[in-house]
């Protein structure tokens, strides 16, 4: 048996606007967030991420569809009334209150006795790591510290689940991998569940547990980072998470016929019983593709271009029909891989590595 | 470092944007701080016999703004009478800043929330009694409220009451008027503070357990303090020399101290007194307005220090 659910959307729609100006951010999305999870919402821009989450929060009310967190259905609450805090992208502290006043604002609005505020405030700038600018008032603190406060102000009524949108995006690189794990320490100290929006894929692949990939409102595929990066279900997911190379062909007795006319070998997992003759796209990560000398058993193609990334380099071949096939490989010691365009390679394209998406 | 001969060629230039600021700095002394200090040295002299002054210095004019000699048994006592006025103009003008507030803030924060492109259409609204004589717009409420005005009319041909309600010439009419009169000087700060006004902050408040009206207090209301203090300002200080309104909707009785003051330069025949007065209401104002400075500097000191 599942655990219960901390947040469930039902086939939740919102349209913003009416008439001919209606614009529909979101389409009947239905999902379901564990207890304890590090859930992440990712997509690229306008996909429809900030809508889900303020339909969570409470801001905006799905124009059809319910939201229920802990089993409750709360489609009809106001924010006040749902155990959620935000972590907004603009951080919206308070610039009239200090830091601990700020943190301290969501219990006192609860009407905490003074005391326990008081502590939980201390406790929750230790945790942040903040304790020495608790008496700042937010516009003299650095864009991280500012960040930190607005987690601990969220932190601070022990929400049952967290929502950040794209917390980390105003940060630079250096504070931003700093962040992250200390994002992933919070979560795993409070045990609160956290729904992450980011349109960062590598973000999204280190920190979650599980990510809902979305694009133009709705969800294209929900899994782990391992099973969204290896079994992408479709070609918008293949392409927006890591790099993908796309070969076009049908399906055949004993495999994938590319356009080229060599035939590929298919996993029973990857084939997954798709009818021979049917139209489709053979998708590989560059990684995977094994290069081999020129006259070897594969794929025969020509080199057109080498590019060095530093730890990599990305091989450029191209097939006798002229699709192109990016390997990565990893860059030798002395930084040259000893391959210059024209040069004859062959490819081959292991069955385990390889991925069949429907037109 | 700025050289010898850069330094004096500085304060040659200053010397000479001084010299071209003289006229109208003169101008400036004898409209602003000409009349300022005739009515300062009006306060310490003696009554003319008909009206105007006679050139002897004394306190009397100030004595008598706060005390009265018994006619009879010659005992100083406070001037109650005096008093009364000053109290009521602080007790009208007070209420005054007050009702605008209170009507004023659901009005600046409607058209704040307005789409932007509706904002200056109600803006517009707002100003329109703006653009009509002060005189004319108070015989207009005068219309309203007298005896057989609009709303007694009204009320007596419905059959709900047999005599008129007394409404002019009471505190009430004034109180009414003058709410009236200054309300865009409450609504115009109070919407620019606003409109300034971050709205994920309140978000942010809701989202936190905030109720509406916990986010209006705790949250919206400090931010926007500099506008509400402007606001009171701007009505507040007009209000406490109202002449007109209290006028026209307080008759004679109702005095606030505008009109006490033009009674003595007028059948008071006592110009030093009016001149006491009118110095004291200065001084009145330019406290209200040092306070204003300072909640504000203290804002600015609170952002930045
Ligand atoms: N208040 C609104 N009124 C009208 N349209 C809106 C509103 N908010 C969002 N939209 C539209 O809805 C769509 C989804 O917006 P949303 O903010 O959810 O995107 P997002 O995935 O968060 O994008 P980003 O990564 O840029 O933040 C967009 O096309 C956007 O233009
Ligand atoms: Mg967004």
């Amino acid at each position: 048996m599942q655990r219960q659910a901390a947040v469930e959307a039902r086939g939740a729609r919102k349209v913003y606007g009416s008439g001919p100006a209606a614009v529909a951010a979101l389409e009947r999305v239905s999902l379901e967030i564990a207890e304890g999870e590090f859930f992440t919402l990712l997509g690229p821009s306008g996909c429809g991420k900030t809508t889900l989450l303020r339909l969570i929060a409470g801001f905006e009310t799905p124009t059809e569809g319910q939201i229920l967190i802990g089993g409750a259905d709360v489609t009809a609450d106001p924010p006040n009334r749902r155990p959620v805090n935000t972590v907004f992208q603009s951080y919206a502290l308070f610039p009239h209150l200090t830091v601990a006043e700020n943190v301290g604002f969501g219990l006192d609005m609860l009407d905490k006795p003074k005391a326990e505020v008081r502590a939980t405030v201390a406790e929750m700038l230790a945790l942040v790591k903040l304790e020495a600018m608790a008496s700042r008032r937010p516009t003299q603190l650095s864009g991280g510290q500012q960040q930190r406060v607005a987690l601990a102000r969220a932190l601070a009524p022990r929400p049952k689940l967290l929502l950040l949108d794209e917390p980390l995006s105003a940060l630079d690189l250096k504070l931003r991998k700093e962040m992250q794990s200390e994002l992933k320490r919070l979560q795993r100290e409070t045990g609160i569940t956290f729904v992450f929006v980011t349109h960062d894929q590598e973000e999204a692949l280190t920190m979650s547990d599980r990510v809902a990939v979305m694009s133009g409102g709705s969800i294209q595929q929900v899994g782990a980072p391992r099973e969204i990066y290896n079994r992408p279900v479709n070609r918008f997911v293949a392409d927006f998470i890591g790099e993908t190379n796309f070969l076009q062909g049908a399906l055949e007795e004993g495999g994938f016929r590319l356009a080229s006319g060599a035939l590929v070998t298919l996993s029973d997992d990857a084939r997954g019983g798709r009818p021979s003759g049917a139209a489709a796209t053979l998708a590989i990560r560059p990684e995977q593709v094994r290069l081999g000398a020129g006259g070897e058993a594969g794929l025969p193609a020509t080199v057109s271009e080498t590019v060095y990334f530093g730890t990599d380099t990305h091989v450029h071949a191209r097939l006798a029909d002229g699709a192109e096939v990016v390997v990565r490989l990893q860059s030798p010691p002395s930084g040259e891989i000893g391959l210059s365009p024209g040069a004859a390679v062959t490819l081959r394209l292991p069955a385990e590595a390889v991925q069949v998406l429907d037109d | 470092m700025a050289s010898a001969a850069e330094r004096l060629a500085v304060s040659d230039q200053t010397r000479r944007n001084w010299l071209l600021a003289a006229p109208a700095l003169i101008l400036l002394l004898l409209g602003a701080a000409g009349p300022l200090l005739v009515v300062v040295a009006y306060s310490f002299l003696k009554p003319g016999e008909f009206s105007g002054v006679t050139w002897e210095f004394t306190f009397d004019a100030w004595i008598g703004v706060f005390l009265q000699q018994d006619i009879f048994d010659e005992t100083w006592g406070l001037a109650d009478a005096h008093l009364a006025i000053f109290w009521r103009s602080a007790k009208l003008s007070v209420l005054t800043t007050v009702m605008t507030f209170v009507i004023g803030f659901p009005m600046a924060w409607f058209i704040a929330t307005r789409p932007a492109n509706k904002r200056a259409i109600w803006l517009f609204l707002v100003t329109i009694p703006f653009w009509t004589n002060l005189l004319i717009r108070t015989f207009a409420i005068l219309e309203v409220i007298r005896n057989q005005g609009v709303i007694n009319s009204a009320l007596i041909g419905l059959g709900l009451i047999d005599e008129p309600i007394q409404m002019l010439y009471t505190d009430a009419a004034v109180l009414f008027g003058m709410t009236y009169v200054y309300l865009p000087l409450m609504v115009l700060p109070l919407y620019a503070a606003i409109d300034r006004f971050d709205f994920r902050l309140a978000e942010a408040a809701f989202d936190l357990y905030a109720s509406r009206w916990k986010m209006m207090r705790r949250v919206v209301l400090p931010i926007v303090r500099p506008g509400i203090v402007a606001g009171s300002i701007l009505v507040f200080v007009p209000s406490l020399g109202a002449y007109v309104t209290p006028r026209v909707l307080g008759g004679g009785k109702n005095m606030m101290i505008g009109n006490f003051i033009e009674l003595q330069f007028g059948q008071g025949r006592n110009w030093p007194l009016g001149a006491a007065l009118s110095m004291l209401l200065l001084i009145v104002v330019l406290g209200a307005l040092l306070l204003y400075v300072r909640v504000s500097s203290d804002r600015a000191g609170e952002r930045h220090g």
